[in-house]
Formats: structure tokens, sequence, C-alpha cells
């Protein structure tokens, strides 16, 4: 090959860089390894995790311990799927593209919304490009965002750090109250024709299911819009989806739908919103369409939104996103179907309202919120600290504790229970918390 | 009344171009791949009825088999790197390792929740951890931030440190300089900082030069971001003088790493006068692309930014790692929980694999490879730029334009030879640009096979022009109408709409 | 190529009718052609003012978004409502049925930057021989090889 080339060495090809950089430039790190020798430094570092097989897990917080059918990973595992690119060339990427159009459908049957994209990063940066759309839409004079601070406080802190850099937009936190909801009085009263959006959580960090039905109205009166945030989106199996209750951004968290947990990323952020608002969304879109022989075929569209045509006028600055992910949920949620994505939720719901309904009884835990959940509840300890070692010494993790996002409610715990908690791992840790 | 329709055919067909039926358009009412029993207790009696809805209309009704069918059909209709050659310019497509996808679905890393208790996960913060000290090792430079999710958020968060940085030195300022060869994230980026850009030309020699960027260089650039080696493959030659050009104004350098493949063993970005780069870990640290992402963007900084950086920063004491969550002059998240771990955890796979020594043959490889193709070619194909390339090379269709046949048509009959097409009309400074990376995992053999392609089309152009300018032929669709698609978006299947053949 | 007669025309390829204070605005059929298939108009309201040399609006082909310059300043007094639905009326009929917007002129001085169709023509055919010159230095040079 060198011959090929003219040169007679590879050194050569490298020349033109400048010596001082050249010198320098040695990798200091460890020899190469076999195989067999990574898989076991790997499976060390990975031993030393406690890992919800081998724990109980009553953890939710944004990230949900769900069953996956081994279907999905089966599919996913194809790299057919997996080591393709963007299919920016469609006559050889139909694959993922209708599987992508096939998310997006999905997608809006489930949060009741028009048009979905391809998928975000996760369910922080969507909520964040919700805003972003926003202030797209609305008029120059609508710059105030009202967040709840019952948003999950990750996705609160990504929408601040996104819109710190842009001057115009004032971001404000509006407080829940004791039912654990948005305090919907406090939201109206703050309101005005300078609302740009009002954003919360569906269910909220809490998990709270809140009343949609008082905050759209609200915001429709003041013209304001209505981002909603899902961060379990497994809850749109049983309960009235953003659309209905007249939501005009609806955003969330994939990762509950066939995405294993793996400590919060690789997720997906799920993005949909109305129809006339298309050309405003942020990131791909795949579109159906016909070749020259009138097959039916799908590709990439609308795409002077996005990046690599309008540059600094981009709707944002998307390239690379989720895609694997989206696919993993595409499979699951063709596996679980219409009446298995019910059949899951209604087992979360009772498994939990179980769970809760027994803590109560048993043990010292007190209830903190009064509004409906559907997995997650948050409860309240006397002795948080000790509650945690002693459920730690049974490797049990009971719960998320939630005085480092919110002071006052230092001495809360936020448990979810799914269905992969069974029946004798609640009486356990019941047991562990004790009276 | 929906129309049923099944996987396969019910009468023989010898069109190879048959469409796959949509998911929603198969199976049969009261149909599902899931079993499990109903619960006694009916919890969802407890949720007021206002907040419950109807069964959802549209969702599919399948069985696990027809599940497992269509998406391993579906699957069939893509090209990957597993089945051809991936030439795509600026992407990186190299061999995407199996180790790396057995190790990322150990339960230890893929069944843990990132809100447990710290102490329960010490292997998974030590691989972080270190994951950080070989990224750092490898680019020259300081400190690093693993949260972003791809090259693109990794732009947005450096620049949001050069803000912060500049911010609290009294001014933000408010323009970032952009070379016309700029990737558009970069622009993009910028934009959602809040800054304006401002374009500077490359020369005809396709970089960029110290006294061009002096010319625009003042006290309200924040920023340049370059590419180095550039979009075009070449070395960057004026970088360091570059740098000491923003520098003395008090601007910041920022690296767009996309193209690190090349630089490995070769030049490290901390010697160069930059002050914070990303790294894209799909593409020179071998994560699979996807079909579109997950990725990782990492974000290395000099010392003068690491206050800035994302929290939670990862420390580690005595022998045990922590999570510093109290940075007061960090910029925030600009994600939730650590990034996407599950792709980190591969790209430490890989470099563990490699070593040091194998990361720099894996440059030193690539950019034999491309040099290799790059002289097969120049003969059949005009060449952008007679500078030497690195990883990288760029052609353009002038050769050809006189039979009519376009970059476009080039890349579409590249299909029909099994080959994916290298990256077209991009950098768009290059007319009609066709940029190849054909990375260090292809044999000689390989890219013999794809040199020969390249030549039969070239003399297809001159002899029968219309079978390069009528391709694809041989793929499960033929070219496909964007502009319809463009002008009255379909964007999800609705059941109310009559098929559209 | 038509250069209709009785219309003005700018350097950035938009068209100007004027009758009376009152300029419709186009693009021409050489702009539309090196845009290609045309699936978007951005087009403003009217009342918005547009400014001489600005962009008033955007037109979209799949691959690339172009800016459209206001030829002569003033009011839009009107915006042609059959673009939005079907955005290739502009490649059908550039010169009349893909008229984008009415304007009522602020200053009549605005027209005397502007070409007729005859130096009009004579700047395609410039550009055009531009791009062919390129192509001739290359033919020359694959006969010096050959």
């Amino acid at each position: 090959m060198l011959r090929a080339i003219g040169i007679d060495s590879i050194e050569e090809l490298y020349r033109h860089i400048p010596e001082t950089l050249r010198n320098r430039a040695k990798i200091d790190l460890p020899e190469g390894l076999t195989e067999l020798a990574v898989r076991r430094r790997l499976a060390e570092l990975a031993s030393s995790n406690a890992t919800a097989s081998d724990w109980s897990f009553f953890l939710g917080g944004g990230i949900y311990h769900h069953f996956v059918p081994s279907a999905v990973d089966a599919i996913i595992s194809r790299s057919e799927f997996s080591t393709s690119y963007t299919p920016y060339q469609p006559e050889v990427s139909q694959g993922t593209l209708q599987a992508l159009f096939e998310y997006q459908t999905l997608i809006c049957q489930l949060t009741g919304m028009e048009i979905s994209n391809a998928g975000v990063y996760d369910g922080a940066s969507a909520a964040a490009e919700a805003v972003l759309m926003s202030r797209r839409i609305q008029p120059t004079n609508r710059r105030r965002v009202l967040m709840s601070r019952a948003l999950h406080p990750h996705y609160r802190a990504v929408i601040a750090t996104y819109l710190r850099n842009l001057d115009d937009v004032r971001l404000e936190e509006v407080s829940f109250d004791g039912s654990g909801a948005t305090d919907v009085a406090e939201l109206t009263g703050r309101l005005d024709d300078q609302s740009m959006c009002v954003i919360v959580g569906y269910p909220n960090f809490f998990g709270i299911i809140e009343d949609l039905a008082p905050i759209q109205t609200a915001c429709a009166k003041h013209g304001a819009q209505l981002v909603t945030v899902t961060p379990e989106p497994l809850t749109l199996g049983l309960l009235k989806p953003p659309g209905q209750w007249g939501a005009d951004i609806a955003v969330g968290e994939g990762q509950s739908l066939g995405v294993p947990m793996t400590l919060g990323g690789p997720g997906f952020g799920f993005f949909a919103c109305q129809k006339k608002f298309v050309r405003s969304m942020p990131g791909r879109l795949v579109g159906e369409t016909v070749d020259t022989e009138g097959h039916r075929g799908f590709v990439l569209t609308l795409a002077t939104r996005e990046q690599h045509i309008r540059r600094e006028k981009a709707t944002s600055n998307i390239c690379t996103s989720q895609t694997l992910c989206t696919l993993a949920s595409t499979v699951f949620m063709s596996l679980l179907g219409k009446s298995g994505i019910r059949r899951l939720a209604e087992v979360n719901v009772s498994r939990a309202h179980h769970a809760r309904d027994r803590l109560l009884s048993e043990t010292e835990l007190e209830s903190c919120f009064s509004g409906p959940f559907f997995n997650e509840f948050v409860l309240r300890a006397r002795n948080l600290e000790s509650l945690l070692r002693h459920c730690a010494a049974a490797r049990i993790v009971p719960g998320v504790s939630l005085g480092q996002w919110y002071p006052e409610l230092d001495d809360c715990l936020l448990v979810c229970v799914t269905e992969m908690n069974e029946r004798e791992e609640i009486e356990r840790l019941v047991g562990a918390i004790g009276g | 009344m929906r129309e049923r329709r099944s996987n396969g055919l019910s009468e023989p067909s010898a069109d190879k171009h048959q469409s796959e039926a949509i998911l929603f358009e198969s199976g049969s009412p009261g149909r599902s791949a899931f079993y499990w029993p109903v619960e006694s207790e009916k919890g969802q009696t407890r949720i007021p009825k206002t907040f419950l809805r109807e069964d959802i209309p549209g969702f599919p009704e399948l069985g696990e088999l027809e599940v497992l069918r269509h998406f391993t059909r579906l699957s069939q209709r893509n090209f990957a790197i597993e089945t051809q050659f991936y030439p795509l310019g600026s992407c990186t497509m190299k061999y995407n390792p199996k180790v790396n996808e057995l190790v990322a679905r150990l339960p230890g890393f893929a069944q843990i929740h990132p809100l447990a208790p710290v102490e329960f996960l010490q292997g998974a913060i030590k691989l972080l951890y270190e994951l950080e000290r070989m990224l750092i090792e490898i680019s020259g430079m300081d400190f690093i931030s693993l949260q972003p999710s791809a090259g693109a958020q990794g732009e947005l968060t450096g620049l949001m440190l050069i803000r912060a940085c500049l911010t609290e030195k009294g001014n933000p300022r408010t323009k970032i300089i952009v070379p016309d060869t700029a990737h558009g994230t970069n622009p993009a980026s910028s934009t959602l900082c809040g800054y304006d850009v401002v374009q500077v030309s490359s020369t005809a020699r396709g970089m960029i030069d110290a006294a061009t960027v002096a010319t625009e260089m003042d006290e309200e650039v924040a920023a340049i971001m370059i590419t180095n080696p550039n979009t075009l493959g070449l070395f960057e030659k004026d970088i360091e003088a570059i740098a000491a050009v923003v520098h003395a104004k008090g601007g910041l350098v920022y690296l767009d790493g996309a193209n690190l493949n090349a630089l490995m063993g070769v030049a490290k970005p901390g010697h160069m006068g930059v002050d914070v780069l990303h790294m894209n870990l799909h593409k020179t640290f071998s994560t699979p692309h996807g079909g579109g992402g997950p990725g990782a963007g990492p974000v290395a900084v000099k010392e003068s930014l690491s206050e800035y950086l994302p929290v939670p920063r990862i420390v580690k004491q005595e022998d045990k790692f922590k999570l510093l969550e109290d940075c007061p002059k960090s910029i925030g998240r600009v994600r939730s929980f650590f990034g996407n771990f599950g792709v980190l955890v591969r790209a430490y796979t890989y470099i563990t694999s490699l070593g040091g020594e194998g990361l720099e043959e894996s440059s030193r490889m690539a950019l034999l490879n491309a040099n290799y193709i790059r002289k097969n070619l120049e003969k059949a194909y005009q060449i952008a730029y007679s500078e030497p390339c690195m990883h990288e090379c760029i052609f353009t269709d002038r050769l050809q334009h006189k039979y009519g046949v376009s970059t476009l048509d080039i890349a579409k009959r590249l299909l029909d030879y099994g080959f994916h097409p290298p990256t077209i009309y991009f950098p768009l400074v290059v007319s009609g640009a066709l940029m190849i990376e054909p990375t260090e995992t292809e044999t000689p053999e390989t890219l013999d096979a794809f040199v020969d392609a390249m030549h039969s089309i070239a003399q297809e152009a001159k002899e029968n022009p219309d079978i390069v300018k009528t391709a694809p032929h041989s793929t499960p669709v033929r070219r496909l109408d964007e502009a319809r698609a463009a002008r009255k978006p379909i964007l999800r299947w609705d059941p109310t709409r009559v098929g559209v053949e | 190529m038509e250069f209709p007669e009785g219309l003005k025309y700018s350097k950035e390829h938009e068209w100007v009718l004027v009758e009376g204070n009152t300029a419709t605005i186009g693009i021409t059929e050489f702009a539309q052609e090196e845009l290609g298939d045309i699936v978007y108009v951005e087009l403003p309201e009217v009342g918005e003012k547009v400014v001489k040399d600005d962009p008033f609006g955007a037109v979209e082909s799949v691959k690339a978004v172009s800016d459209v310059y206001a030829p002569v300043g003033g009011t839009v007094l009107e915006v042609n409502d059959v673009l939005p639905d079907n955005p290739e009326t502009i490649n059908d009929d550039p010169y009349g049925d893909g008229w984008m917007i009415r304007v009522e002129m602020t200053d009549e001085d605005d027209l005397k930057d502007l070409m007729t169709a005859e130096e009009y023509a004579e700047y395609v055919e410039q550009q055009k021989e531009d791009e062919d010159d390129e192509e001739e230095e290359d033919e020359d040079e694959d006969e010096e090889k050959e």
C-alpha cells in the first residue's frame, strides 16, 4: 500500500504536522488487552454495583425498573440496526426510517398529540427544547416561563442551564401545595399577557397526577402555552393523555418503555406537539413518500429546520440523537400493544397502592401528599437516616431521599413500586422498616 | 373496518421492491405479545375517573412472532457497517466491537439505578473516573465532563463554559468566529448560547490562516470554533498562531473534536492552544451509531475553565469515589443523571482493549487508508485539494459534470455496487463534495473493491450516464420523492387515510 | 429562459411589477430553476414593513433555504395565499401565479437600482458563463491528461 501511495513509511503521511506537536503526542495509557482480559476487568467493575437483580429497588425519580421482553434486545442487537448511520441515504435505510415512522405514530397515540419527532436526548433536554420552541412561536413580548417546582429537579436544572444564555427569557418557579401538585391558585395569579409557557410534570416528580384542567384553562385565558413533561410514560397506558387535556407541547423521558435503567442513560426524550407548530420543532422528522416507481418509502423530511442546512438559524443544534433507544421502545410498545400496556399500567397502580397501604398501616411512615398517584408516592419518616441504614443491611433501597432537592422535605422518601417488585419483596420492605 | 395484512405475500412476486407492511396495518383486535395476569387489587379505582383514558386507538395488536418478523425484515432493508463498507466522511464508521455490547449488558451496568446511594455504585463511578483520565490523556487537556449526550450537546456545553468564564471576567462578549468549513452544529450551538456567528473564509488551500482570523478578532469575540483536522480532512497548520491571535484579545479556542481519529499519537489538541474541546465517542471510540444515536460528546477543558464544568463532578477521596454537587461556579446540568452511561461503558471497553499503542496505531492506519484511496482515485475524479490529507479525502463531481452526472448520482450508483456512499455535499465550500473516510478497520481488499467500483462508475458516467442518473436500481426502494415529503408532510400513520399507492 | 419586458429585476433574482405606487414582487425563472422543487414559502404578514435589500421571506427546497430580498421598500398590502398550500406554483409560473407579495412603495427612487429585462438577461448569461468557463478549463486539463 505504501508503494501505491508513493511513500516509504506511514510517518511521511504526517510529516507536515509541526514537530513540536508530534514529539509530545504519545498516549501514555497501559497496553491493550486480550478480549478475555477485557471482559474480566469490566466484570469486576460491574460486580461492585448494587443491581436490581440482587437488591430490592423501590427507586423511581425519572428512571424506572420495568420488565423488558427478551424480544426487544434481540431486535436492537441486530447489527443492521445498531451499526447503521443516520438515514441520510434513505434508499438503504428503510428499516430505520420505517421503524421511526412507526415510533412517531406510537408516541402520537400514547400522548394524544398530533405529531411527534424521532426523539431527542432525554426528558430533561426535551423539556428545555420545548421551552426554546415556545420562544420561537410566541411573540417577543411574551418571555415569562412559569415552571412548577414539582417538576423533576434535574429537568429544572437543565432548563435553567439552557435558558441562562438567552437574555430575554425569565424563568420563574411556582410552588406545590399540600396535595403534592402545582399550586393552581398561585399559577393562575401569576399568569399574564407576558407569559410564554407553563411547564408541569404529568405525573410530577412526587408521583402525583396533576389535574391539568384548571391549568390548561388558565393558560388558554392568558395566551400561554402548556408544556407537559412525563418522566414515566407507562402512566399514559391508563391515564388521560396530554393531548386530551389540551397541551400544546408534550414531552418526557422514554426509558421506562423498553430501555434498561443503565445508570440513567442512554434513554431518550420524546417530543410531541400540535401539527401547526411542525416547522418550529427540533429534532429529526420522518415522513412518508413514494419512490420513482410509486412504492411507499420513508425519508427524513423538513430538514431545512435542522443544523446541517439552517446552521445558525436552525430550530436546534441536535444531530446525533438516541435512535437505537427509540427503536427499543417501538419494539416494546408493539409487543405490549393496546391491551398489554394497559394491563402493565394497571399492575403498577395496584402494586404501588397496595405497598403504600401496607407501609402506612404497618410502619412509622406517614403520608405526605394527598393527591392521586400512579406508581410513585412520598412518605415521611421519623428517622430517615436510620431507616435507610436498616434497609441497606437487608439489601433494600426503599426510595429516593428528597432532602437533597427539597429542604422542607428532608425527612421524606420518594417510593416507587412497579411490576418488578414482588409481593414478598414488599413484605420484606415493610419488615425492614418496621414499626 | 381495517384491512388486515400479514407479513409476507399472498401471491408470488418477482418484485423485490415490495414494501413492508406498517405495524398498524397488521394484527388482529385483542392480540398481544404480553401476558400478565390481572392483579386482584384494582388500584385504579383509587384514581379519580377524570384522570383515566379509554384504550389507545390504533395501538398495535400483534403476536410476538409477528413483531419479530416485522422488525427483522425491516432490519434487512438497512445498510450497516457490518454488512457494507461505510466511508462517510467525518462520521468515522469503524467496526463496533461486539465485546462492547456484551459488557454493556452486564447486569452490573444495565440494572443499576442512578439515584441509588453512591456507596453502592462504586464500580460504575470508578469506570467513569477512569474514563475521564483516559480521555484527558488522549486529548492532552486537564479536566473533563462526560455528561453531554452527543457532539452537538458537547459543543453547546463548551460554549456555555466559555460564556461563564468570560461573564465572570466582566463581559460574556457577543460573537463567535466560525470557519466556512464548519459542521452546521457549530453555528447552531453558538446561536443557542446567545452568540452571533461571524464566518471566516478558508484560503484557496482549504485552511484557515491566522491573518484572516486577526481581521475579525476583537474584544467582542468570545471564541473561535475550529475543527482540526478540518472537515476537508486537512490539518489546520496555523492553529497555534490562530490560538495566539484569539488569546491575545482575551478570547478562547474551542476545538470540534469530531475528527480526532486522525490525531491519536500524532498531535494532542491540548498542545495546540485549545481551551476546550468535545470528543465524539460514537466516532473515534467505536460506540455504535445506532441509526442515529445514542452517542456521547464529552467536553474536556484546560484548568482555567474547570470550575465551570457541569455537576456532578466525580472525585476520588482515598479509595472511594464521590460525586460533588456543590460547585458554585458550575454552569449546572446539561442533562439528567450522568449522561449516556451505556455509551461510556462501551468507549471505556474500547480504550481498555486497544491501549495507548493500539489507539496510536488506529490513527496511523486511518491516515494510510485514506491516502491510499486518495491516490487511487485522483485520476478518475477531481481531488478538491492537493494538500496531503489526513483520515479523509475529498473529491468533486467536476469531471463528471460534462456528462450530466452529479455527486448525487454517483452516490446513488454506489448503492448498486453494495457500498454506502461517502458524505455528499458537505462541506459547502466544495461544490459537489464527496468526502471519503475509510477508517482503519478496513482491509486493503475492501478499499480496492471500493476504488474499482468508483472507477466503474466514472466509466459509466462517460459511456452510459443514464444508468448512473437513474440509480439506485437494486435497493429496496428507488429514489424517493423528497419534495413531496416536504410539501405535504405525512409524519404518522393515520387509520382514516386511504393507502398511498 | 423568459425575461418578461414589463418587469424590473434585482441582482438577487427578484422581479418587480410596478403599477402606480404598488409593486408586485416574486422570484425569477432563473432563481426557481436554481432552487429546484420548492416545498415551502415563508411570507410576511399584511401590514408589515419591508426594507430595501433586507430579507422579507424565504423559499425552501428540500435541501436548501434561500432568503428573498426586498428590491424596494414599503408596506405589505397583499400576500399570495395560494403559496402556503401550493408552493410549487413558483416553479410552474414564477412571473404570474407565483407572485409573492404586493407592497405600497415608500420611495420610488428604489427602482433606480433595478435592471431592465435586457440587462437582467445579460446578467444571468454572465453568471452561467462563469460556471461554463470553469468547466472549460477542466476539459482542457482533461485533454492534456489524455
